[in-house]
C-alpha cells in the first residue's frame, strides 16, 4: 500500500482524466456515433428487407389459395351449370313426353268421340233407313189392309216409339 | 502535425509487432543496451548509491524498475531518445525540456533548482543535495508535477491515434452501410462490446448512453496494454495513477446514474429483515468503494506482473548467462508474450465488462413485492 501510494504521480492522473475525458467527448462525436448509427441502420435496413421478403412470401401464399379458391369455385360453378342444364334438359324431355301424351290423349278421345258420334249417327241413319225400309215393307204387305191413311200413320208411331225403347 | 504523428505511430506499431514475433534476439539485445545505459545512467547523475560494483541481480532489479516507472524523457534505445517537456506549478508555471536535468542532474529554472530522485522531482539547492528522513524517503519539498512524461506522452499519442483510426472508421460508413478498411476488423470488436458487454448487462433501455464511455475505455486500455507489449517500454496500464483515474470514471458515472432501487437496495435492503438492513447498508456501502478499488487494483497488477514476469525470466538470461539457459528461456518469453497478447485484451474486457456491470446495477429497476 505504501508502494502504491508512493507510485501514484498526480500529474499522471490530471492528464489521464483530462485527455480521456477529452476523448470521450471527441470519440462520442465524432466516431461512436456515427459508427454505431450506421450499424444500427444497417441492422434495421436488413431486419426491414427480411421482413418485406417475409410478407412478399406471405402474400405469394394468399395469392396461390386465392387462385386456387378461384379455380375451385369455377369448377363448382361449371358442375352446377352442367347440372342444371341436365335437369332443365330431362324436364324438358319430361315436359314434353307428357305434352305428347297428353295430346295423343286428347286426339284418342276426340277420335273415340266421333267415333262415337259417328257410331251413333250411323246406327240412327241405319235405322231411319231400316224404319223407311220396314215402312216400304210394310206399306207394302199393309197396302191393303191398311187403306186408311190415319190409321196407318198412328200404326207406324207406335211401332216406331217401341223400337226406340229398345 | 497530427496526422504525421498518426502515420508515424502507425508505422511504429507495425514495427512493434513485427518485433514482438522475434523477442528472443531483439529483447536480448535491448536489455543488455539497457543495462549499459543504466550503469551510464546510474554514473552520470552521480547517484547517491554506491555507483562502484553491483552484481547482475542488482543490475536486473533496477533495469525492470526502471523500465516499469514512468520517466521525464522518450527514451527508445542507447542514445535514441528525446526528452519531454517537465511542467511544475511551484509559485507560477514553470516549463522546461527534461534535457535540463543532464546538467549535473540539477535543473535551474528562474533561480529555483530541481533534481529527479527516484523518478520524483525534488526542490533542491544549487548542488542537488537531497535530505533523507529515518526511512530513507527525502524530505525536501515536492511541487506540483504536470510534466509530460513518457507516459502521459504515450497517453497523448494513443488519443490522437484512437481518434483519427475511429473517427476514420466512422467516415467511411458515410458512403457505405459496409464497413471498409479498418472498420472490417473494428466492427465486429465495437458489436461485440454492444451486443455482449453493455445491452446483457446494463438492458436494452438504457445501454445507448454509456456505449461512448465503454467503447473508449475497452479500446483505450487494450491498444495501451498492446503498446506496453512492444520494446518500447511503456507501461502505461500498469500505472496506478491511470487505473485509478479509469476506475474513479466508472465509480464517479455509477453514482450519478444511479437510479432510487440502486441506493434503496444499499441503504435499505428490501425484502430482508429490518435488523439486518443497517447492517447490510454498511456492507454495501464498503463494498461500493471496494468495486472501483478492485477495478482499479487488478488492471494495474495484472499488467504490472506481466511486465514483470517477462523482463525477470530475461534477466534470468544474463543471471545464466549460457547459451544453454538463453534458448528455452527466450521461448518461455515468447510463450509469456503470447500469453500477455490474450491478457491485454482479456483485461480491457474484464474492465469493460465489470463497469458495464456496475452501470446495470445502478440503472437497474426491480420489481417491488
Amino acid at each position: 500500500m505504501d508502494k502504491l501510494i508512493n507510485d501514484f504521480s498526480v500529474g499522471l492522473f490530471f492528464w489521464q482524466s483530462l485527455v480521456f475525458i477529452l476523448l470521450i467527448v471527441l470519440l462520442r462525436k465524432f466516431a461512436w456515433k456515427p459508427i454505431l448509427d450506421a450499424v444500427n441502420e444497417r441492422e434495421e435496413s436488413i431486419e426491414g428487407a427480411l421482413k418485406a421478403a417475409e410478407q412478399a412470401r406471405e402474400e405469394m401464399k394468399s395469392l396461390q389459395a386465392n387462385n386456387e379458391a378461384v379455380l375451385k369455385e369455377a369448377r363448382e360453378e361449371r358442375e352446377r351449370i352442367l347440372k342444371e342444364a341436365r335437369d332443365m334438359k330431362n324436364k324438358m324431355i319430361a315436359e314434353a313426353k307428357d305434352a305428347a301424351a297428353a295430346e295423343a290423349d286428347k286426339t284418342i278421345a276426340s277420335a273415340k268421340a266421333a267415333i262415337e258420334a259417328e257410331k251413333t249417327a250411323a246406327i240412327a241413319a241405319l235405322k231411319n233407313h231400316a224404319a223407311a225400309l220396314s215402312i216400304d215393307v210394310a206399306e207394302k204387305i199393309l197396302g191393303q189392309e191398311l187403306s186408311a191413311e190415319n190409321k196407318q200413320t198412328a200404326m207406324i208411331g207406335k211401332i216406331i216409339e217401341d223400337m226406340k225403347f229398345n | 502535425m497530427p496526422n504525421s504523428m498518426r502515420s508515424n505511430f502507425t508505422v511504429l506499431i507495425a514495427l512493434a509487432g513485427f518485433l514482438f514475433f522475434t523477442p528472443s534476439t531483439y529483447a536480448q539485445g535491448e536489455n543488455h543496451e539497457e543495462i549499459q545505459h543504466e550503469q551510464a545512467h546510474h554514473e552520470d547523475a552521480g547517484h547517491s548509491e554506491a555507483s562502484g560494483e553491483k552484481d547482475i541481480k542488482g543490475v536486473i532489479k533496477e533495469t525492470i524498475e526502471h523500465h516499469l516507472a514512468d520517466s521525464y524523457e522518450f527514451h527508445i534505445t542507447e542514445g535514441v531518445g528525446f526528452p519531454l517537456p517537465v511542467i511544475l506549478v511551484d509559485g507560477g508555471l514553470k516549463v522546461f525540456l527534461s534535457s535540463a536535468f543532464h546538467h549535473g542532474g540539477v535543473a535551474t529554472v528562474n533561480g529555483a533548482h530541481y533534481k529527479v530522485n527516484h523518478g520524483k522531482i525534488y526542490k533542491t539547492d544549487a548542488a542537488g543535495t537531497i535530505a533523507y528522513d529515518d526511512h530513507h524517503h527525502p524530505t525536501n519539498e515536492k511541487p506540483l508535477d504536470l510534466s509530460i512524461t513518457k507516459n502521459v506522452f504515450m497517453i497523448l499519442v494513443m488519443a490522437i491515434f484512437m481518434f483519427f483510426l475511429f473517427r476514420g472508421v466512422a467516415k467511411t460508413y458515410q458512403t457505405s452501410l459496409a464497413p471498409k478498411k479498418a472498420g472490417r476488423f473494428l466492427e465486429p470488436i465495437i458489436i461485440y462490446v454492444r451486443d455482449e458487454i453493455a445491452i446483457p448487462n446494463i438492458g436494452e433501455k438504457h445501454y445507448k448512453k454509456y456505449m461512448s464511455y465503454l467503447l473508449t475505455v475497452f479500446f483505450f486500455i487494450w491498444f495501451l496494454n498492446l503498446v506496453g507489449m512492444t520494446p518500447l517500454g511503456v507501461n502505461v496500464t500498469g500505472n496506478i495513477a491511470i487505473t485509478f483515474s479509469l476506475a474513479l470514471m466508472t465509480f464517479i458515472i455509477t453514482q450519478v446514474s444511479g437510479k432510487k432501487d440502486y441506493w434503496m437496495h444499499i441503504f435499505w435492503m428490501p425484502g430482508v429483515p429490518v435488523l439486518i438492513r443497517p447492517v447490510l447498508a454498511v456492507i454495501e456501502l464498503i463494498g461500493l468503494f471496494v468495486k472501483p478499488f478492485s477495478l482499479m487494483i487488478r488492471l494495474y497488477a495484472n499488467m504490472l506482473a506481466g511486465h514483470v514476469v517477462i523482463m525477470s525470466i530475461l534477466g534470468l538470461i544474463f543471471i545464466f548467462s549460457s547459451w544453454i539457459a538463453a534458448v528455452p528461456f527466450s521461448f518461455l518469453t515468447l510463450f509469456l508474450s503470447v500469453l500477455e497478447l490474450l491478457v491485454a485484451a482479456l483485461q480491457a474486457y474484464i474492465f469493460t465488462m465489470l463497469t458495464s456491470l456496475y452501470f446495470g446495477a445502478a440503472v437497474e429497476e426491480h420489481e417491488h413485492h
